[in-house]
């Protein structure tokens, strides 16, 4: 497990951040909410939580946060859900939304439609162990991605779960489900960097 | 917490209470037409709820309160991107079939419109789109669980900016929670037929201690201390119907046309979504309270005579 200088912190201005700290303490790992620049800058690393975007966009907003995170996820391991997938986004579309430009993809908002299209999918992945099971509501789409972005998991032919550097991201809940191995791999994410600890750590 | 609220139950109940879930720590708020639904997304809104009078008006002007116009909800989901509520009357199926078909995100089977139906609620489980509906004591909420509800909410009484009542179902509901957690295990038979629900459902919440889906809070909220007071007593997010567009009892806010008046609106809205967040920070509700420029005026809820509270609609 990850040493004593790990701290992860669940961004919890709005969404569903106390399952994100129920899948981690599944994992025997405690995580601490983050509200505030202070809260941020006690952790080690982020989950940015499902939930509404553009509410998530105003709070970080007026709370001043979006600086500080905006600088936190360009150093620190992040994994992101859903709107945390769209706020990390180096393009929003449907509508055109501000983000983090951090991910190098362009995702497009509800791209299935609204909460009657919501689905939950066996979806492909390269993660051992087989299909995922992956929840999906009013979820967006990974429309294109950069060079760096590996896909780790497919519906459809688009890429849902993807990894670049330090940021792990899925446009579904893996925090909403059973199979806790997408939650595993972002603590040896975390772990990883901590061992190298290097500024050349994300490319 | 996630698996309590869905591993194990059936596919179509997980992504309703799913959706549940990412309105989490936020505000839903009633909008009667396009230009309130932009000021409360801009505000910071999780949902917005399409009604065509809000509580408040309805509560003042009497008749029968119906679902709102399918033109106006249209008009209202083209204009957002975040979820859109509606409400149905209770037992009315019909209007909720109407409300699926229209694409609502959700559907609020609402004591606040005419009740359809003086026995009956709807079955929530024939639908695709998720329910939520008021409840005022555990039983109330176990029951509309049992019907398929995928979101619970106080229901407190709404339209009057009185929070009194919310605060007394939130507790209520509590208080039986953590009772029914402390009962021996042949005693949760009585309970169940003492809050005349269901005993498995009895037995679940016996053992995580808390409802199978989420519970927010609604009725008489009104102040970003509101917010604060009704998240710090359990809720998980909060509803504000008539404390943001409304000024005196039946008259809204001309956001539309008058600058001033929407400036008004978009304090109130801004500062309930900040102290919603920040509830356990009586520094930052402070702050928040203090940008508000203007309160509705508000009912006080115990001059209400019961025949015409809302909150006792529903069975």
């Amino acid at each position: 497990m990850t040493g004593k200088a790990t701290t992860i912190g669940v961004l919890a201005v709005q969404g569903d951040y106390e399952a994100h700290s129920a899948a981690f303490a599944e994992l025997g790992m405690a995580t601490c909410p983050v509200k505030t620049v202070e809260d941020l800058a006690g952790v080690t690393a982020l989950v940015m939580p499902g939930g509404e975007s553009t509410a998530m966009l105003r709070l970080l907003k007026r709370s001043g946060l979006d600086a500080s995170l905006r600088e936190f996820v360009r150093k620190q391991p992040v994994f992101a859900t859903c709107a945390g997938c769209i706020l990390l986004a180096r393009q929003v579309l449907h509508p055109e939304q501000e983000s983090f430009a951090a991910l190098d993809v362009t995702v497009e908002r509800n791209a299935y439609g609204r909460q009657n299209e919501s689905a939950i999918c066996m979806v492909e992945t390269t993660l051992p162990g087989g299909d995922l099971e992956a929840v999906f509501i009013r979820a967006p789409r990974i429309q294109q991605m950069g060079p760096s972005v590996e896909a780790l998991a497919w519906r459809d032919g688009f890429p849902v779960l993807v990894r670049q550097g330090g940021i792990l991201a899925a446009t579904f809940h893996p925090e909403l489900a059973s199979d806790r191995r997408i939650h595993q791999l972002f603590l040896q994410m975390v772990e990883t960097n901590l061992q190298q600890n290097t500024s050349n750590f994300r490319a | 917490m996630s698996k309590e609220n869905g591993n194990h139950l059936q596919s179509g109940l997980r992504l309703k209470v799913g959706l549940a879930e990412m309105l989490k720590g936020g505000v839903i708020m009633d909008v009667m037409n396009v230009e309130q639904a932009r000021i409360a997304e801009e505000a910071g809104a999780v949902a917005v709820m399409a009604l065509e009078r809000v509580p408040a008006m309805i509560r003042a002007e009497g008749g029968v309160a119906r679902m709102a116009n399918p033109k106006l909800i249209k008009e209202i989901m083209g204009a957002v991107t975040i979820p859109v509520m509606a409400k149905a009357r209770i037992g009315h199926f019909a209007e909720a079939q109407v409300l699926q078909h229209l694409g609502v995100d959700f559907i609020d089977e609402s004591e606040v419109l005419t009740p359809a139906d003086e026995a009956h609620h709807i079955d929530k489980h024939a639908f695709t789109t998720p329910f939520v509906c008021g409840a005022r004591n555990l039983g109330e909420a176990l029951r509309r669980i049992a019907e398929g509800a995928a979101m619970i909410r106080t229901k407190g009484e709404a339209g009057t900016g009185d929070v009194v009542h919310a605060v007394q179902h939130m507790r209520q509901i509590t208080k039986e929670l953590r009772q029914v957690t402390v009962a021996r295990e042949e005693e949760l038979y009585h309970m169940a037929k003492e809050h005349g629900a269901p005993y498995e459902l009895v037995r679940l919440v016996a053992k995580t201690g808390k409802l199978p889906v989420p519970n927010f809070s609604a009725g008489g909220i009104a102040t970003p201390a509101d917010a604060a007071l009704m998240m710090q007593l359990g809720a998980e997010t909060v509803f504000v119907g008539s404390g943001i567009f409304m000024k005196e009892r039946a008259t809204p806010l001309d956001v539309e046309h008058n600058a001033k008046e929407r400036e008004e609106a978009v304090s109130r809205a801004r500062a309930i979504v900040i102290a919603t967040t920040h509830f356990n920070d009586p520094k930052i509700v402070a702050e928040a309270s203090e940008q508000v420029t203007g309160t509705m005026k508000g009912l006080a809820a115990a001059a209400i005579e019961e025949r015409d509270q809302l909150q006792t609609r529903g069975w």
